[in-house]
């Protein structure tokens, strides 16, 4: 008999991965099908939620699940450990919540065509997440890893018919296709070196430094990728902008996380990290947090704005799991427990308020079918709640107390400072992250004050459709419930940090550990008081400067007024002059590209400039590197005739080759020569 | 009664051979027919030879070969060879006589060869290697040198038929579902063939599989 912790869990995996199967035998287009389905991942959520929360609140560390009856043979399966079970929240939550909106986000009345297809994936990449987490094989974290990124290409490329879903769904398709052949030659090595599938982390302390190195080495490239760090994001932005808003939480949400689920996984089974480790870590996430913010502020789109922002995030969890690598193998407990610490709360953190923002994003999109904040404008009026869902997220993102980012970064700062008082070499790793932090904070922060103030604020820039209405409640409760929650991390500390302790308690982070927890170890109970205080003087001052300067606001026009005598709405200051200053200052890295026309002749025609920021790898490194390689392997081409006949005489020649391997010609010929 | 077997399967050499060398598709169609026939008998042969009455799924997976093979394939060929109204390969890539002297070189080769590659010892005194050999060989010669569609669902049965004749070879040791299976799949993929066949008929007017360039990327 399991326990229930287990128990729930499974049931959780099999409801969400046969949630869309009862739509397969409905007609299209079925209100039915959805709303079973949505409700089959709401249950899951509960249940998956509920079963994550007993394993990491039960003492005891690790619990063996059923194996599977794996025909590889005698492999363990999979278990929920600490770490499992802290990556299992995010995962039905998000997945929840993501299904629970898209019911009114995609109704299938209107998408005929693309519900069954939507709601089976869903439920699959779910499943699959689930089961990548709590394996404990090679084979179950194939098995999970592959549900998901094949669940996660049908969902980017969902609306087929527009050529940039299909263009953006085979980058992805290509990038993860990448991603698991390294992951096989993961597997492979680690078969060969520690004779087992099993993810034995005894095994793995055991192996030699080399190894080790060779091991980490696959595993950072495989799971960065996945992740979307810096430069391997390319597959990110596209994806995350083609791909339904819903969909794009669940992706930057909880997929990338897999990431870092895996490179966690794998690191803390290959026994005491070598200094090197962290130091690689700690540089890719420093790259693509500021890269990644910088190259968010250049963007005209949305939704690929926010995709650049989870790049920026994954760069501070890397930062963090960087640094507690650095603690670990230097020996400094308390840098590792803090930079560890940081790593997991902003798992949860970016999880929840990424999600909030890309289902913010949604509605905005769904109800003004644009996506460029230059169109939008004064929404806050006609979406009131969508506008406090989005400022809410938007304060989360930029790490501004009292809410939950400010706690991650704050322990991510502690981290670093606590790193650079101890004296030595590693001085410069802590201060490198500190630096990174603030520069990534204001950037960041700069970057949603310009979405929040184009979008939300001012007056429509372009003619909004007449009747602008706010989502329905469907789609709000869920962005409600992530706002409650990035509230009640940020403010009440005690309801976290139990459950972080008890996974960084599992984690084999060396010997000099302070074992006494967060609470005591970081002040993060006065600091959550500290920022609810902030919070509401910044309040009360907001209130009282909007009472005295409201009432004293001048309406109405100079007699000449430079020659903007009479002000329109399209004149107002938009999002891309706002980043433009940012825009400049990054220009070595941003390459902006501005397409200014020619104005020529006495009477003009009307013209029109724009300007974009094309993606570092995917335009300038892997889309020229493709077209070289292909012409460089043009010749093979010509051995792809089109004629069966020609393939059938390669599979000939082939047979002959092999055939003529079991031909003795050696002992034909020393018979010859012998004359017999 | 090693003898009787060897006499058989020379009678499949040689029918390959014909195979090779006649230009009236029906005929060719017929040829291959009478030896997946014949091909069918062969395990009762081996195990009458082996000295105990054969099982009862022998002889039922002797009884399906013949079925499928002699009557049931050859009918849905000949049907989809009505409905496409050609009669002859015309123009094949290597010409009537030069196929079959490839043939014969082919299986003389293989005669030569196969005493030396230490795998007829399970069958002793057959010449049950060298025939699969040269009959696969045939198969691709047939594969590759003929244009017709149709043309190239009758490479494909005489290359089946030299895999089911190496698998005599085994034939204690091959499960009664593998050897079903085969046949089923061998069964279904010529049903599919002689659709697509039709297929091709309709879209590019002829039977000839050089138009399928077209469809190259």
């Amino acid at each position: 008999m399991p326990d229930p912790a287990s128990s729930l869990t499974l049931l959780a995996i099999a409801f969400a991965a046969a949630s869309g199967l009862p739509s397969l035998a409905m007609r299209r287009g079925s209100r039915k099908g959805q709303v079973v389905a949505t409700s089959g991942m709401l249950l899951a959520a509960v249940l998956g939620i509920a079963g994550a929360l007993l394993a990491l609140l039960q003492p005891g560390s690790i619990r063996a699940l059923p194996a599977l009856p794996w025909p590889a043979g005698n492999l363990p399966g999979m278990r929920i450990d600490p770490l499992s079970a802290f990556f299992l929240v995010p995962v039905f939550l998000v997945g929840g919540m993501s299904a629970l909106y898209g019911s009114s986000y995609r109704p299938a009345v209107r998408n005929p065509r693309t519900a069954r297809r939507m709601s089976v994936f869903l439920g699959t990449l779910v499943a699959g997440m689930a089961v990548l987490v709590v394996s404990s094989d090679a084979f179950s974290f194939i098995l999970g890893w592959e549900a998901m990124a094949l669940s996660a290409f049908f969902l980017i490329g969902i609306d087929d018919e527009s050529a940039e879903a299909r263009s953006a769904g085979l980058v992805y398709l290509l990038a993860t296709h990448a991603g698991t052949l390294v992951l096989f030659a993961l597997f492979a090595l680690w078969r060969t070196v520690t004779g087992s599938f099993a993810f034995d982390a005894a095994a793995g302390a055991a192996l030699g430094p080399a190894t080790r190195g060779a091991l980490f080495l696959l595993a950072l490239l495989v799971f960065s990728l996945k992740a979307g760090a810096m430069p391997l994001h390319f597959w990110l932005p596209g994806a995350h902008a083609a791909a339904p808003s819903h969909v794009s939480a669940l992706l930057s949400g909880v997929v990338l996380k897999m990431g870092i689920y895996g490179l966690m996984r794998f690191t803390f089974m290959l026994g005491e990290p070598a200094p090197s480790w962290g130091w690689a870590v700690l540089a890719v996430g420093a790259a693509s947090s500021v890269l990644g913010v910088a190259f968010a502020m250049g963007q005209h789109d949305l939704k690929r704005l926010l995709a650049y922002h989870s790049v920026e995030n994954i760069g501070i969890i890397l930062m963090g799991f960087g640094l507690g690598l650095i603690g670990v193998s230097s020996g400094r407990g308390l840098v590792a427990v803090l930079g560890m610490g940081a790593a997991l709360l902003h798992v949860w953190n970016h999880a929840i308020f990424k999600s909030l923002l890309f289902l913010g994003a949604g509605s905005v999109v769904s109800r003004t079918g644009t996506r460029s904040p230059d169109r939008l404008g004064g929404l806050a009026a006609a979406m009131p709640w969508t506008a406090g869902f989005f400022l809410v997220g938007s304060i989360a993102i930029a790490g501004l107390p009292p809410l939950n980012g400010f706690m991650s970064e704050f322990l991510l700062y502690l981290a670093a400072f606590v790193g650079s008082r101890y004296p030595g070499a590693v001085d410069s790793g802590p201060l490198l992250v500190a630096a990174a932090l603030a520069t990534t904070g204001a950037l960041a922060l700069a970057c949603f004050v310009k979405v929040y103030g184009a979008i939300f604020l001012g007056a429509p820039r372009t003619t909004q459709r007449p009747g602008l209405r706010e989502s329905p409640p469907s789609m709000l409760v869920p962005m409600g419930i992530l706002a409650m929650l990035c509230i009640a991390i940020g403010v009440l500390p005690g309801i976290w940090a139990p459950l972080l302790d008890r996974v960084i308690r599992s984690l084999p982070l060396g010997t000099g550990v302070d074992r006494s927890g967060l609470m005591s170890l970081a002040p993060v109970s006065a600091l959550a008081f500290g920022s609810l205080v902030f919070a509401a003087v910044v309040t009360l001052a907001f209130l009282g400067l909007s009472f005295l300067v409201g009432r004293r606001v001048r309406r109405g026009q100079g007699t000449w007024d430079c020659g903007y005598a009479k002000p329109g709405p399209r004149m107002q200051y938009g999002a891309s002059s706002f980043a433009a200053s940012i825009v400049g200052l990054f220009s070595w890295a941003l390459r902006p590209r501005f397409h200014i026309p020619r104005i020529e002749g006495s009477f003009p025609g009307a013209t029109g400039m724009h300007s974009h920021v094309d993606d570092a790898s995917l335009d300038r490194m892997v889309i020229p590197f493709m077209r070289k390689a292909e012409s460089r392997i043009q010749w093979f081409r010509r051995f792809q005739q089109g004629q069966t006949q020609m393939y059938v005489l390669y599979v000939l020649v082939t047979l002959l080759a092999l055939l003529c391997t079991l031909v003795p010609f050696g002992d034909m010929l020393a018979d010859l020569v012998a004359g017999r | 009664m090693t003898d009787f077997l060897n006499a058989i399967i020379v009678i499949v050499m040689i029918l390959n051979l014909f195979a090779l060398g006649t230009s009236r598709i029906a005929s060719v169609i017929r040829i291959v027919a009478v030896q997946g026939a014949l091909l069918g008998v062969v395990p009762l042969l081996l195990h009458w030879g082996g000295g105990g009455a054969p099982s009862a799924a022998v002889l039922l997976a002797a009884g399906a070969a013949i079925a499928l093979k002699g009557l049931a394939i050859p009918a849905i060929m000949r049907r989809s060879l009505r409905s496409a109204a050609i009669k002859r390969e015309v123009e094949p890539l290597v010409g009537f006589l030069p196929s079959v002297l490839l043939g014969a070189a082919g299986t003389a080769l293989a005669l030569v060869f196969s005493g030396r590659m230490g795998m007829a010892a399970s069958q002793p005194g057959t010449l049950i290697v060298p025939a699969s050999m040269a009959t696969v060989l045939v198969g691709f010669i047939i594969l590759t040198t003929r244009w017709k569609a149709i043309s190239q669902v009758i490479g494909y049965l005489v290359l089946e038929n030299g895999i089911y004749l190496f698998g005599m070879l085994l034939v204690e040791a091959i499960p009664f579902v593998v050897e079903m299976g085969a046949l089923l799949d061998l069964f279904v993929g010529v049903f599919v063939i002689s659709i697509i066949t039709n297929h091709i008929n309709e879209a590019f007017s002829s039977m000839d599989t050089r138009d399928l360039v077209t469809l190259k990327e």
